[in-house]
């Protein structure tokens, strides 16, 4: 074992953590736009609302996220239509490619946190809000939303972890995200073992930055329970 | 129905392989699983850090870079070994084993958790009941703890399992002949990405359901005995 290389090639290594970085934010921010309304449609009691919802969360979390990156990548390209459209600048361009397999997957799971936390809200609460002569809009903006906000945390930070140990399936696109950067490194240098142990460090480090910042965000939100933590079942 | 440019029964022989995969890799995870959460709750302080360093590393690295520094790691690692035995010939880790080593790691991780917080819900006065009536270690594990466990288990251990299936498609990058390699060759032989991607898609997919069904089907039966309330 010879951890010089590790030290050489920790500044390539930073650049790729960044990229990865890039892919994780972007992706999970708009797939919580993505999933929001996708959370509504679900918990809808009709089934022509609540259908496609349903069908969208169970492709994506029933699918491998290797499948969902390669045909948004490589798919995409067999219809000419595609090819020939506006979209193809962007479908050409893995980076893109990636942040949209990457949403869209990520929206799936998202979707179902959060309509696992508004339908945990206590029906009490729904009531109160008729009582008081809120609209359905009203109800949602002022008090079934922040209040899930509050309640998704825990396992919202979770599934940002996982959209983090996914985003390393961006390097199978040659992406050089972290691991792509360090799968380029070792083609060069011959020194698996090395590298890939500090590209796992460094996505250790990674996690722990975002586990901290969950902390405090949700100590924040849910200031006002005081001590007590509130469970949410886990949906994958 | 869909042509598949004869491309049908290899796409099949790759699902073998996936599910050949998934269950080596469930049983070396359940093993680990519960050897993680015993040591977990160990009186036994190295065995505590021992188990929470496993949990935490494996947790939090990628499992594609699991897979890789397996793949590439091990063969490394038994030949250095090997040669101190006085072994130098080369030795190859397939991708098969490292896969199983790599998602069986994996699936043990998460499951020392499911593990740890079902054998934590039965009441010490089962155990003391056990001890009382003149029941080894061993014995008592095995016809009490053990099935309540599996019961309270059950539903995180589905939900892992789940996970596992369609992790085993990260197995594909190291060369496995699974479904996604399967469909890898018959992509670069016809040009047609979408096509077999998209079969490939709905292989997974209707794993997927099997594995929800079967889950199920033991959910119900390991709690035969419980009364509904």
């Amino acid at each position: 074992m010879d951890f010089s290389v590790v030290v050489e090639y920790f500044p390539r290594l930073l650049e790729g953590a960044w990229v990865s970085v890039q892919l994780v934010a972007l992706s999970v921010v708009l797939g919580a736009l993505v999933a929001l309304p996708i959370a509504l449609a679900r918990i809808s009691q009709n089934w022509w609302i609540k259908g496609f919802p349903y069908a969208y969360i169970f492709f994506f979390r029933g699918t491998p996220l290797l499948v969902q990156i390669f045909l948004v990548y490589y798919g995409a390209s067999q219809f000419d239509v595609v090819r020939e459209s506006f979209l193809w600048p962007i479908l050409r361009e893995p980076y893109w490619c990636a942040i949209i397999a990457f949403t869209l997957n990520t929206s799936a799971y998202t979707a179902e946190i959060f309509r696992g936390a508004i339908q945990a809200i206590p029906e009490g609460e729904v009531e109160a809000c008729k009582v008081v002569g809120m609209t359905k809009a009203q109800m949602y903006r002022r008090v079934l939303l922040p209040r899930a906000f509050g309640i998704v945390l825990p396992a919202y930070g979770n599934e940002i972890i996982l959209m983090l140990k996914g985003s390393a399936l961006a390097s199978t696109i040659t992406i050089l995200d972290l691991t792509g950067m360090a799968r380029t490194i070792i083609a060069r240098t011959y020194t698996p073992i090395e590298i890939f142990l500090a590209a796992g460090g460094i996505y250790l480090a990674i996690s722990m930055v975002i586990i901290a910042i969950f902390r405090q965000v949700e100590k924040r939100q849910n200031r006002y329970l005081g001590t007590v933590s509130i469970k949410v079942p886990d949906k994958g | 129905m869909i042509d598949l440019h004869g491309f049908g029964d290899q796409l099949l022989q790759g699902a073998l392989i996936t599910v050949e995969l998934a269950m080596a890799s469930l049983g070396v995870g359940l093993v680990l699983g519960l050897l993680g959460a015993a040591a977990k709750l160990s009186s036994i302080a190295p065995l505590r850090w021992l188990a929470t360093i496993y949990t935490t590393i494996v947790r939090g690295i990628p499992e594609l870079l699991t897979v890789l520094i397996i793949y590439f790691g091990a063969t490394i690692v038994l030949m250095a070994i090997a040669s101190q035995f006085g072994y130098d010939d080369y030795i190859e880790v397939g991708p098969f084993t490292a896969g199983v080593t790599a998602l069986g790691l994996t699936f043990g991780a998460y499951a020392t958790e499911v593990f740890r917080g079902a054998l934590q819900s039965i009441p010490k006065g089962q155990h003391e009941a056990a001890t009382a009536l003149g029941m080894g270690a061993f014995r008592k594990f095995q016809r009490i703890i053990l099935p309540q466990v599996w019961r309270v288990a059950l539903p995180g251990l589905g939900n892992l399992f789940l996970v596992l299936l369609k992790d085993t498609a990260l197995v594909s990058i190291v060369g496995l002949d699974d479904i996604m390699r399967k469909a890898n060759i018959a992509v670069s032989s016809t040009k047609q990405p979408f096509l077999f991607y998209a079969t490939a898609a709905i292989m997974y997919l209707l794993l997927t359901i099997i594995s929800m069904v079967v889950v199920t089907w033991l959910e119900k039966r390991a709690s035969r005995g419980m009364r509904r309330g």
